[in-house]
Parts: C-alpha cells; structure tokens; sequence
C-alpha cells in the first residue's frame, strides 16, 4: 500500500508523513485507520483481491480502473491456499474472491464482513439461485454447498449462517457453472449419458479423474450414485462410512487400471485430451473450450444424473472501513453492473446478474450462450478468438438447461480431514 | 572445517601476548564465522523449525504450538507411509542401478577411451548440454515420444511390429523411471568420470605386465580405485530420487507416490505439520542411507 501511495504522489516530507502514519494505522488492524479518509479521498484508490476464480482476469482490472478509476492488485491461488490466506492474513486482502465452499470454512472465523443489501445496487437482479436455492419457484435444492445456505447472516456480527435471506449478505455471487464429464465424441465409440459410463470397461485405461480431493470425491460420488453402489444421504457432507465406501470403489477401480491418469492442473486436463490419452474425464469448462480450439473434437457431455455446480463470489475483507469501505461498495456494483458479468458469459461461465449482463452482449451471444440457441454467426471468446462456429450449439444447451439440473454443489464435509486422508490413500494406492 | 579449526588453532602460540596477539588467534574463528552463520541461519535453523512444527497441531487454516506425536502416530501408523516409501525405494535402486551401470561406462570411456585431453573436456562438455534446459521441460518432453499417440507407438505401429499402442509407455513406472535415468546419470557420471581420471595409468600398466587380463584389470584395479567416485555419484542419485516429486507425479500421471509427493499433497491442503512430522522422517532414512554408503566406502581418499 505505502508504496503504491508513493509512487503516484511523489515524496515529499509531508505525504511521507501522512502515508506512513497511514500504513501505521492499517498495521495496527481494524477500524483504525478511520481517521484518515482525507488520505485516501486524496490518493487513488488501490483494492487488493486474491482468490481462486476471475482473480487472474487481467481485462476485469483493466476496465475496472478505466471505468472507477480503482487500481485492483489482483493474486490468483489455488483454492487450500485461498481458504488459508483468507483466515490467517486477513489483513493482507480488501477483496476476497473465492467459492462458496471456502466461505463456508473461512467465514466463522470472522475475517468477512456482511454486505448491507441496501447499497447493493443490483441486489434485486441478481438470480434466485443465490438468494434461495432454487432456479424456478419449482426447481429443488440440490445437494452440497448451495450458495444461498451460507449467503446471509442474521445480524453483521453473527459467525453462524441465517436459514432465510436478510439484510446481510456474506458474499455477493460473480461467477457459477454446471461441471459434467468432458468426452471425445471420436474417440468414444457411443453415447455418453450418465457419469456410469466413465467406468466403462471399454474406457479402460482411457479415463481420468481429477485429483483436488474436494472436487475428486464430488465426481466420484456423482459416479457411484450413477453406478447404483450407493445411495448417499447427502454427497456434499458424507458420513465416514459413505467416504469409506466410496474410496474403497475408487481404490478398486484404480488397481484394475481404468484410469490412465489423475490431473491436478488446468493444462494437464487439456493435454491429456487433445493427445487422446484420455477420452472421458472430469473437466471444466474453459479446458473444453482449449481442447476444441486446438481443432480436437471434445464435448462437455450432459449427464442424466446432472450437474456438480460450483459457485464464487466477492467478500468484503473485515478490517474495510470509510473511503476503502464506499470503494468496495462501488466496485462491488460496478462488477454486478454487467460489463463483467457478459465477459464470464461468454467465456462459459454464468453471470450471477444475468439481466445486467445481457445489455453488454449481442443477441447472437446472448442467444448461444444463454439461451442455448444455434450461434448465427462465429462465437468470439473476449479477446477476440473464434470459439465457436456458426450453427453451433452449445453443449447442454440454455441456462435453465444447465443450471437447472444442477445435482450437487462443490461443498465442504463435516469430515473434511478424514476425507483428504483417505484421497491421499487412493492416490497412493 | 572443524579440523582446521582444530590445527590453527594448536598452532597459535600458547601463550598470550597482550592485545596484538589476540586478532591473530580469533583469525580463524573469524574466517569459519561466515559460513557456519550461512549453514546455521539457511540449513541448521530451518531444519530445526521443521522438527519443532512437527509436533504442533493443525485445523485447515491455522497451526497451533503444541507438543503431540499424533503426526507422527498418523505418518508411521498408516499403509499409506509404508506402501509409499517402499515405493521410492523401489525407485531409487532402480534408479540407482541403471545410472551407476551407464554412467561408469560412459565415464570409463571418457576416462580411458578419448585420448587428447581436449577431447575428453569437449564430449564431458556435451554430456552436460541436456542441462542447460530446466528439469521440468527435459521431463516433460518425455510425454509426447512415449505417448499412446506418440513418437514410439506410432513408428512401431506405421513400421507394423505392433497393431495397438503399447499402453505402458507412458503414465507408469517404467516412463518414472526412464524419466529418472535421463536425469540423474549425469550426476553420476561426474564423480566416477573425477576418480577414473586420477587413476595412475602406471598401475594398469604393472597390472598388463603382471599379466592381468582386461577383465581382472577392470575388477582388480579400475573399479576399487573408483568406488569412491561411485560412492559420491550414489549419494546424489539416491538423495535426489529419495526428494523427488515432480518426476513422479508427471510421469506417472498422478497414479503412483513418492514420499516427497505425499509431503507435497500434504502442504498443498496446509497440512503443514503432518509434512514437517514426514518431512523428518524422510530425513531420517536418506541419513540412514548416506551413513551407510559411508561406511562400505572411504569416499576421503576423493577429497
């Protein structure tokens, strides 16, 4: 922070003074610093964002200082190294991006504070998966994490979620998708149609599974379920017997040679598809979209069981107050005001305001991307890249398709510890 | 260090002569001062933060000072430990094994196969060009020959010796340890290579004229006098397999573990702790086996 201020400023024995008396503040912790707003209405404003989703998205930083004139330092980690930063250096962040289930273990410890809905200018227009859980007043809540179990407090002090939406919002939702099993259509021989078939004895050695135990026992869950071993009570907080049960499948699984590989990274998952290593596995999104673009045929095959979601968000780091409070505030509405919210749309994930959004996309985009219509023309990515040809139709189709079939939210487990051991055990097995 | 320590400081006269002499005798302390500040901020200390945080508890975020043994209990008590250390020592001796056979030949060639010495500094040269690229793209590159679409399948397949890829290529133990081999012989061949050099060649010569085939000049001579080289090269290979992790994870496709994996695996959920109790451990056998490759070989009479 000093040395942002110094930089812009230049130094003179009085702005030296006045920042280092500043940073002192900041040093010193929480709510300390309220004295001082005149100092940061003087100096440009810096947030400092970490986190695991759009963290790394250059062009949101970029635009975010043409339009509000706020710098954004922006710090991508992988998810464990978000939750514990998050908790143990709460005052090295303004701005905290992170999934719903890291919310989950980080917001009790007191480091986020709850947003007023009253400031929130979009509040209204953000979709009611966030707010209740459901997509349609008829859709049912699907298992895990849902965002809206942990999405408001009672009062901003409280540590414990609220059952029902209130005046307090722990995190304003940005970013969601609907994961599913990533196939080659040329290489599979058959139709897909259920997250079974990746225990398919024909995909012997041609399948992967990904390696975050988080996420990993999520798709194997959804796989037994699939397969008919088991019926769990709840997939996103599993008793020790279900985890038991379900790593001792995999072990199984493992040991008779059905998985070529277990990914960790982003890269890996893409290599090891366009190679034809592997022709049905866990993915995201963004690593079909690279397969494709290397002129590999891949699909982000929709399954009979559904969907395992996950969802992110934007939280408001405890120590915010005043001038750095208003800001985050503004940022905050700037980001739910759709420029943003039509960039991660048409990159494949979802907006959380998908009204706002839609204003910055053309109907041809809104059309495929949303509305699972047949692209009229080349689908661009946001810099610029053909994605998609014209006559194309995105896979799973529209965003009540997609977000509507949603089994199971990314989540974190009661026996959280336990769970990552047993992974290790299947990793290592 | 310590022994010339040791000597100067006997050497020192006995007695003191007011304050001109008393710099001369604190000389040596002085000169052991920087690196013995280096290898006990850099090594001793950090070392023995891993010992002390071995013991405290953990939750996700936070770790918390305590006295416990519980890391330990939960790193010995479980399959997983056994099962994975056996694993890298499986590894290691492979490894080990491979570079040692190929790196003495390599090194006996260089040694007493290239005549001008200019020649031998040229070829010892080329040995070291892999190194000039990072470890990571050296291994990596191994993914595309030994694919199932790859470089190997797809000559024995166009060639017809074979009708499907062979799958075992790549993301198993064979692709760990090809991956391993072309790393590490290099640090083997060094050693063995310094050894064979100082060889005096009289002795091979009295050996000819006594009447002592290849073979038994070989068996008799060559190799006893480059067992320390061998000694030293050994200790590198086996440390460095013993910490690998990234070879293993790549090459084996995340299927198969290796101590320093299961320790990363660790550090990557903040597990901090549990990798420090294993971190020890670890530290423990690699010590184990330095101090018995110690004791089967004088490695002095290199030094």
């Amino acid at each position: 922070m000093t040395e942002n201020t110094e930089k812009k400023t230049g130094i003179t024995r009085r702005t030296l003074l006045k920042t280092g008396t500043a940073a002192a503040g900041l040093a010193a912790g929480s709510g300390a610093i309220t004295g001082f707003p005149h100092i940061w209405a003087q100096n440009p404003i810096t947030l400092r964002q970490f986190g695991t989703g759009v963290s790394n998205l250059n062009a949101v930083a970029q635009k975010c200082k043409e339009d509000l004139g706020i710098t954004l330092e922006m710090t991508a980690m992988d998810s464990d190294a978000a939750a514990q930063r998050a908790v143990t250096q709460p005052d090295s962040y303004d701005i905290a991006d992170v999934e719903y289930w890291i919310l989950k273990k980080v917001f009790p410890a007191g480091v986020i504070q709850p947003m007023d809905v009253s400031k929130l200018k979009y509040y209204d227009k953000i979709v009611p998966l966030f707010i209740t859980g459901k997509l349609n007043p008829e859709s049912e809540i699907a298992q895990g994490t849902a965002p809206h179990t942990v999405g408001f407090v009672e009062k901003p002090e409280d540590k414990a979620f609220a059952k029902e939406p209130t005046q307090w919002l722990t995190m304003v939702p940005t970013i969601y998708n609907a994961d599913t099993l990533g196939i080659r259509p040329d290489l599979v021989g058959r139709e897909i149609t259920s997250w079974a078939d990746i225990m398919d004895p024909a995909y012997k050695g041609k399948s992967a599974i990904i390696n975050i135990p988080s996420i990993g026992i999520m798709d194997a869950a959804m796989i037994m379920e699939a397969m008919g071993e088991i019926k769990y009570g709840d997939k996103g907080n599993m008793t020790k017997e279900e985890i038991d049960k379900t790593i001792e499948f995999l072990i199984k699984a493992k040991q008779s040679g059905q998985f070529r590989a277990f990914w960790k990274t982003f890269d890996e998952s893409v290599n090891l598809m366009s190679s034809g290593e592997v022709v049905i596995q866990s993915m995201w999104s963004p690593a079909v979209a690279a397969v494709r673009s290397k002129g590999v045929p891949c699909v982000y095959q929709p399954l009979k069981e559904g969907y395992r979601a996950w969802g992110g968000g934007l939280g408001l780091a405890k120590h915010l107050s005043g001038a750095k409070l208003d800001a985050a505030y503004e940022y905050v509405n700037w980001y739910t005001s759709g420029w943003v919210g039509a960039y991660l749309n048409r990159q494949g994930y979802y907006s959380a305001c998908m009204e706002t959004a839609k204003q910055y996309m053309s109907e041809d985009e809104w059309g495929f991307w949303v509305e699972g219509k047949p692209a009229q023309g080349d689908i661009l990515s946001p810099d610029g890249q053909v994605m998609e040809k014209a006559g194309t139709v995105r896979d799973g189709g529209s965003f009540d398709d997609r977000m509507g079939k949603v089994s199971c939210w990314n989540s974190v487990m009661d026996e959280d510890r336990y769970m990552v051991r047993r992974w290790n055990e299947f990793i290592a097995a | 260090m310590a022994v010339m320590i040791e000597d100067t400081t006997a050497a020192a006269p006995a007695a003191s002569r007011g304050r001109s002499a008393r710099l001369p005798r604190m000389a040596p302390y002085l000169q052991a001062l920087p690196l013995t500040l280096i290898l006990g901020l850099f090594l001793l200390l950090p070392i023995i933060m891993i010992a002390v945080v071995s013991f405290w508890d953990y939750d996700f975020a936070m770790m918390y000072p305590d006295f416990m043994t519980l890391n330990y209990e939960e790193t010995l008590g479980s399959w997983v430990t056994w099962k994975t250390y056996l694993n890298t020592l499986k590894y290691a001796v492979l490894v080990w094994a491979i570079t040692l056979f190929t790196g003495f030949w390599v090194a006996y060639f260089l040694a007493f196969y290239v005549r001008t010495t200019g020649m031998q500094m040229v070829l010892f040269l080329v040995c070291t060009v892999p190194f000039l690229t990072s470890n990571i793209i050296r291994m990596i590159s191994w993914i595309p020959v030994l694919g199932r679409n790859g470089l190997v399948n797809s000559m024995l397949i166009e060639g017809g010796f074979i009708s499907a890829p062979i799958e075992w290529l790549l993301y198993s133990d064979f692709a760990v340890v090809l991956a391993m081999v072309h790393l590490y012989t290099l640090f083997i061949v060094v050693p063995i290579f310094n050894t064979l050099m100082r060889i005096d060649r009289s002795l091979i010569e009295a050996a000819r004229d006594a009447g002592a085939s290849d073979w038994q000049i070989l068996w008799n001579v060559i190799i006893p006098l480059a067992k320390p080289g061998m000694a030293i090269g050994t200790i590198f290979v086996v440390t460095l397999v013993m910490a690998d992790f990234s070879t293993v994870q790549v090459m084996s496709g995340g299927q198969s573990a290796s101590v320093a994996l299961m320790m990363k695996n660790q550090m990557s959920l903040m597990q901090y702790p549990a990798a420090a109790a294993n971190a020890v451990v670890l530290l423990a056998v690699v010590l184990l086996m330095v101090a018995g490759i110690l004791r089967v070989v004088d490695i002095r009479k290199e030094l």
